[in-house]
């Protein structure tokens, strides 16, 4: 099956990175030829410290979500002159090491892609109305926010 | 009465206070006016939003601080920091 076009996605469906990342180049690529630079970064579902994480169960708030991604990746398109970018998450439950989000981004040089692909990672992990729940044999207990990602933002 | 606001909760939030949407008439002209009579509403919601360093806001989907006016507001989500990515 071929990967929508949408630029946002949020979906509780698997995604195929490596299609994603072909579709999204010939996006690019049929667009024009003056990017020279695709970067992309996949996170995965991460397994606790003692390997006992039976799933992660990410929730949302659908409406929100969608305008928080679309704001944050045109803030990114804009500021790093992208010729497009990519932003897929999950929600509902994941086993690690399921994919559970991804950022594509396509710029003239290959340092705008890579700045522009941590500057969306940056922004998602604490501006984008997603909360993670780790479900092990003792329960669930949901993650909490750390003080670093939110100085991360600061770089910017 | 003024009309009625739509109240959402997420993650933790919705979790202690038992419910993740209730409608409240409200004069509250901010959103921390709001939580405080949030909190007057049931011990769970008193518990729940006892420390407000790790409440966020959004009004009408946008996200806000918490000293935000109400004015024209619709709807109030209150949730945990979030944790995407």
């Amino acid at each position: 099956m071929e990967p929508a076009t949408d630029p946002v996605r949020v979906q509780q469906d698997p995604f195929d990175p490596g299609a994603e990342v072909n579709a999204f180049t010939a996006r690019v690529a049929g667009a024009g030829a003056g990017a020279g630079a695709v970067v992309s970064f996949l996170g995965l579902t991460r397994d606790t410290a003692d390997g006992d994480l039976d799933a992660m169960v990410i929730e949302h708030f659908p409406g929100m979500t969608e305008t928080a991604l679309a704001t944050i990746r045109q803030d990114a398109v804009t500021r790093f002159a992208l010729h497009d970018a990519l932003v897929i998450h999950r929600y509902g439950r994941l086993v690690p090491p399921e994919p559970i989000m991804m950022v594509a981004t396509a710029a003239r040089h290959r340092a705008d892609a890579f700045a522009a692909a941590e500057f969306l990672m940056d922004y998602l992990k604490s501006r984008a109305p997603f909360w993670k729940q780790e479900i092990t044999a003792r329960g669930a207990s949901w993650v909490a926010a750390r003080d670093a990602d939110e100085d991360a933002l600061k770089r910017w | 009465m003024p009309a009625p606001i739509d109240i959402r909760y997420f993650a933790w939030l919705r979790e202690r206070i038992g419910t993740g949407h209730e409608a409240v008439e409200t004069d509250a002209a901010t959103v921390a006016d709001l939580i405080d009579e949030l909190k007057t509403r049931s011990d769970a919601h008193a518990f729940a939003l006892s420390d407000l360093t790790v409440v966020r806001a959004a009004v009408d989907q946008a996200l806000v601080p918490l000293d935000t006016s109400l004015t024209g507001a619709r709807e109030v989500a209150l949730f945990p920091p979030m944790t995407g990515g």
